[in-house]
């Protein structure tokens, strides 16, 4: 009978840490940025369906990167969890603090059980305020931690690079112009050193914007609203295949 | 085991269990108590004495809908409150009036309306207004048991129809049972009044405005003849919730907008008690 091999706590955790990274590194990253009316969230993504980012409640937003089946039954418990919290005390009661909160103790869980994988999601859960003092923004990596983040975040495989870009430029107060375009330059920096073009196309963009007259504050922007705001913010992409917007 | 991961704070199986787009039908599944068409009555001698909403009405006009209801709650003969609020936004693009018992008609409401906005966020799409229609229809209909004991809820439903590019009006009965109204429609005690008013003023070519002051006129009818149906309260600026839904999405007037209709209906009334006349051919 063959004797099964030791392997030291240390080291299992190790292994299913890298696996973890590994998984999400293959995705494309995002960035989640405060701007003077709100959060939002970039992101490169060639589907049009298949969002990155989305609304969970009133004023709460999800992005991830990694897995897509793995963040979408995390995103849908989020909702399940959100909208049953409201129904049952008041809308209120349900806040950023308290999913990130369930989300850090599901993904801790997972990773630390044996017999699951571990996700190779990571996420952020982002509450847009009354004031940007208000605002908070919290990153999940995949094994249960939670970080409070201001200003900017970055998750997925090149996510350290961006952020140091991201930290050295943003300010408190931009414009949504602004930051988009600070976002879309972040995205477009290559691991070694190199830069590339994101056409318009294939940006995912999405707000939570805290002077929607609206409860619910989550809000996508495409098209030519985008294309607007890219030009406004005269941001390097490809928008020159646009035709010249007559909006002013 | 459920118990045990209820208690660590992970989120509990049912939750990442991949299910329907229905709120409805998580809720069913994970705490079926919470649901309102599940509770348990005991056996009640005689009518339970609740408050009531009393009087909805709707009126569609070319590029949109109108829905608008008084502001009365009865309880028997007592006036329970004067300034209730009836109609309320479904989603975006639709409202919804409920007649009936006001607490559980409340309960309803906040319950449709969280089934629409859990299926457009899971789906990332919204249904179509024939789908809202059917999903109300269903809520109703689970509260036969209790209709059956006088606590029934008889909403009005009424939204923009993207796909169709109009305003569309649905009315129920206790049972559940759903029906298509053309032009206009009214539910609740003093709706046979408001009915009879919007049948005299009702044409399909009405401006939004033109609409907007026919349902108040409606509305003062159904209270002058309905004791369960309150009319404009200009002493206490209570005046009735009219609410616009048209291809820009739901609008709710302001209390100025709809004061300054029902002022100007009761400054006429003044001197033509019965509202406006038809002619007689």
């Amino acid at each position: 009978m063959s004797t099964p091999f030791y392997v030291s706590p240390q080291q299992a955790m190790a292994d299913r840490a890298e696996y973890a990274r590994k998984g999400i590194a293959r995705g494309r990253s995002l960035v989640v940025l405060q701007y003077a009316d709100g959060i939002v969230f970039v992101g490169e993504n060639p589907s049009r369906a298949l969002h990155k980012f989305s609304e969970i409640y009133d004023r709460i937003g999800f992005a991830a990167a990694g897995k897509y089946n793995e963040y979408e039954n995390l995103r849908i418990g989020g909702v399940r969890y959100a909208d049953l919290r409201g129904y049952t005390y008041d809308r209120d009661d349900v806040t950023a603090r308290g999913l990130a909160n369930v989300y850090a103790q599901t993904l801790g869980t997972i990773f630390s059980s044996a017999a699951e994988k571990p996700y190779e999601v990571e996420l952020v859960v982002a509450e847009v305020g009354e004031t940007p003092d208000g605002d908070q923004i919290y990153r999940l990596p995949h094994d249960g931690s939670i970080v409070d983040e201001h200003g900017s975040v970055a998750v997925g495989g090149n996510a350290e690079q961006i952020s140091s870009y991201l930290d050295q430029r943003h300010q408190d107060g931009m414009s949504l112009a602004e930051a988009l375009k600070l976002a879309v330059q972040s995205l477009s920096r290559e691991p070694n050193g190199g830069e590339r073009e994101i056409p318009a196309e294939r940006l995912e963009v999405a707000i939570l914007d805290r002077t929607r007259p609206q409860q619910r504050k989550f809000k996508r922007i495409v098209g030519r609203q985008l294309a607007r705001l890219l030009e406004e913010g005269g941001a390097s992409t490809a928008t020159e295949a646009e035709d010249p917007e007559d909006d002013e | 085991m459920e118990a045990n991961t209820r208690s660590t704070g992970r989120l509990p199986a049912a939750f990442l269990t991949p299910g329907s787009s229905s709120f409805m039908d998580f809720l069913s599944e994970h705490q079926p108590e919470m649901l309102p068409g599940r509770r348990q009555l005991p056996p009640v001698q005689g009518v339970i004495e609740a408050p009531h909403g009393t009087t909805i009405v709707a009126v569609t006009f070319p590029g949109g809908v109108v829905l608008a209801g008084d502001r009365r709650a009865t309880m028997g003969n007592m006036i329970a409150q004067r300034d209730i609020e009836k109609v309320f936004p479904a989603d975006e693009y639709s409202a919804v009036g409920i007649a009936g018992t006001a607490g559980l008609a409340v309960e309803m409401v906040k319950l449709f309306q969280l089934e629409l906005e859990h299926f457009e966020k899971v789906e990332g799409a919204t249904l179509s207004l024939e789908g809202k229609a059917n999903r109300l229809s269903t809520m109703i209909r689970s509260n036969l048991g209790m209709a059956m004991q006088g606590l029934a809820v008889v909403p009005l439903f009424a939204g923009y129809d993207v796909d169709r590019e109009k305003g569309r009006i649905f009315s129920y009965d206790v049972t559940g049972g759903r029906s298509e109204e053309h032009g206009y429609a009214a539910t609740g005690s003093g709706s046979i009044f408001a009915r009879g008013a919007m049948k005299k003023l009702y044409s399909s070519d009405l401006t939004e405005e033109q609409a907007t002051t026919l349902v108040i006129q409606a509305l003062y009818d159904a209270a002058d003849d309905d004791s369960a149906t309150g009319g404009p309260d200009v002493a206490r600026r209570i005046y009735p919730i009219v609410t616009v839904i048209t291809e820009e999405g739901f609008r709710r007037l302001t209390e100025e907008e709809s004061a300054e209709i029902a002022r100007a209906i009761l400054e006429r009334r003044l001197t033509q008690p019965d509202g406006p006349r038809a002619a007689l051919l």
